[in-house]
């Protein structure tokens, strides 16, 4: 239930958000997802793209310093209170979360996001408890 | 004035009877009393009695920063540990630091230098000398400190840093001579500025600024801000610190007192000697010194000589500014920065493969800044600011801990930092000199 997050160093200047996106698109690789998290001097661009191997391997060749990481996307109800309903949950399993965005699309008319856990092991197993559905790779690609 | 006429102002024809004397003497003296010297003139087959004038200098080998490096602590030292009075430490290429030990004699003629020196920069006795070099390992501040004892001034051991402390001390002592680092003056215009001072009306008439490189256009900036006469002092603790050479108030050149400590201009590629008047690496031989003292010891600093006798009267030749350097050092608030020093914190980081330049600037009014590029890889990325800025912090903290002086770390992408010929140029130095 886990997906593949992919994450890529950007130093703070003009173009790098441009050039990285534009090797994605050249190459025939969709973006579902992103944001982009910065700092004084360096930023990090973190994208769910439909094709993960291939993006990853396609921006290392390019020079990008990139990895993946594994993260949980949800569905949550495209209504006020959704996304607090799910919070709830974790906040009483005391499941921290380091940093959360959402999908550019909707699925299923619901919204999606992408949680990245600190424990996601335990983060997945609360989910399950709890009924709440974690998409998988192949709804990513089916989107 | 002039304070050693007789040295100062010899015609040189005059002096090259004491020159050979005196190489003859040292040459001597370190053979006899330092086995590590005495196998390095073996190697070269050279015995004392080969020297029997100045001419036969250049039969003597070189002393280089190596040397200095693989003799740590003490076993350049041509006195025993227990004739030295004091011991001063700079920074070294990797691991050990330069060590430089000064018997009591030594001391004796760092004074004599040093009153040389402020004599020549325009000092008079009865002056009050703000001496705002640091004092401690570093030779700036206690070497100023002798010299104005020496020649009978008044010192305010204000040491380095401390702004407004340095400004009240200024407005309220009134010292006529400001010793510190080009940089530094400048600096503190900035901080006078938002005391509400007005730089042009302090006390100083006189600074002695060095220990980091600076050209004519900084100087004019200098002498337009503080309204006062700016000049040149020149030295390095492996000759002795400050008191190597010094400009008069011309201005045209660093006198160098050569009386002790013998210059030669060579072709760092050849060795060999550059024509009169061309740049070339300056080469000290140092004549009475008996701690450490040192054959044909090459600084690595680019200069040209002038023979010709200065206005001031002085016959002793004199030295240009800095005009570059044979390896990668630099100079930054008188703190000598080699980058292997910097690659070696790299590589014992964890994951860090040392991809880094350093950057050098000065800005307006500011003190020199060291910034260190280091292209993150791999290895080290993470999709986390929180690791990524933990990673900058411990790069930063561990340099600053080797080198002493603060740094600005930023991580950049990989492949970024420009290479020359596959090797990664290490040092931009983007200062305005």
């Amino acid at each position: 239930m886990k997906l593949t997050q992919i994450s890529i160093f950007l130093e703070n200047k003009s173009g790098r958000l441009y050039e990285a996106c534009t090797l994605l698109g050249e190459n025939d690789i969709n973006i579902r997802a992103l944001t982009v998290a910065e700092s004084a001097d360096f930023g990090i661009l973190r994208i769910v793209v439909d094709k993960p191997n291939e993006a990853l391997s396609l921006l290392k060749e390019n020079g990008f310093a990139s990895n993946s990481t594994k993260i949980v996307a949800v569905e949550v109800e495209d209504t006020p209170g959704g996304l607090s309903d799910i919070l709830k949950v974790f906040s009483e399993n005391e499941i921290n979360v380091e940093y959360m965005y959402g999908f550019v699309e909707k699925f299923r008319e619901e919204a999606l996001l992408v949680f990245r856990f600190e424990n996601t092991e335990k983060a997945l197993e609360v989910l399950k408890k709890n009924h709440i559905k974690a998409i998988t790779e192949g709804d990513i690609v089916d989107l | 004035m002039i304070w050693n006429k007789k040295m100062e102002c010899a015609v040189p024809g005059d002096l090259k009877n004491i020159f050979s004397d005196r190489l003859k003497d040292i040459v001597e003296f370190i053979y006899q009393n330092n086995p590590l010297y005495k196998e390095k003139l073996d190697k070269a087959g050279v015995v004392p009695s080969d020297i029997k004038n100045i001419d036969d200098l250049s039969k003597l080998p070189f002393t280089t920063k190596d040397d200095m490096r693989i003799s740590y602590p003490f076993k350049l030292f041509s006195s025993p540990l227990n004739k030295i009075s004091e011991i001063h430490v700079s920074s070294g290429t990797t691991g050990n630091p330069t060590v430089v030990g000064y018997t009591k004699d030594d001391l004796k003629l760092w004074a004599e230098v040093m009153a040389r020196t402020l004599c020549c920069a325009g000092a008079e006795p009865g002056d009050i000398l703000q001496n705002a070099y640091g004092y401690g390992l570093f030779t700036g501040g206690l070497g100023l400190h002798y010299g104005a004892l020496e020649m009978g001034l008044t010192v305010i051991p204000a040491s380095s840093g401390q702004t407004k402390r340095q400004l009240k001390l200024m407005m309220d002592f009134k010292p006529r001579i400001l010793s510190c680092t080009p940089s530094y003056v400048l600096y503190m215009a900035e901080e006078a500025r938002e005391m509400g001072l007005d730089p042009r009306e302090s006390s100083w008439e006189i600074g002695v600024f060095g220990a980091e490189p600076w050209s004519d256009l900084m100087r004019n900036e200098i002498e337009d801000t503080w309204n006062i006469l700016a000049t040149d002092i020149y030295g390095l603790s492996e000759i002795i610190g400050p008191g190597v050479a010094q400009e008069c108030s011309y201005k045209d050149g660093l006198h160098i007192f050569w009386d002790v400590f013998y210059p030669e201009i060579i072709n760092p590629d050849t060795d060999e000697p550059v024509e009169d008047g061309e740049a070339g690496e300056l080469v000290v031989t140092t004549f009475t010194k008996q701690g450490i003292p040192l054959l044909r010891y090459r600084t690595r600093d680019i200069v040209s000589i002038n023979y010709q006798k200065c206005r001031c009267g002085r016959t002793s030749p004199r030295i240009s500014k800095i005009k570059g350097r044979t390896d990668d050092m630099i100079i930054v608030r008188g703190i000598n920065v080699f980058p292997s020093q910097i690659e070696h914190v790299l590589l014992g980081i964890e994951g860090t493969q040392p991809h880094y330049q350093i950057v050098v600037d000065r800005k307006s009014g500011e003190l020199d800044e060291l910034e260190i590029l280091v292209e993150v890889e791999e290895k080290i990325f993470s999709d986390e600011i929180k690791h990524l800025r933990a990673l900058e912090e411990k790069i930063r903290k561990e340099i600053e801990s080797v080198l002493g002086v603060f740094v600005k770390v930023k991580l950049v992408e990989p492949k970024t930092i420009e290479r020359s010929m596959g090797k990664a140029k290490r040092v931009v130095d983007q200062r305005v000199l």
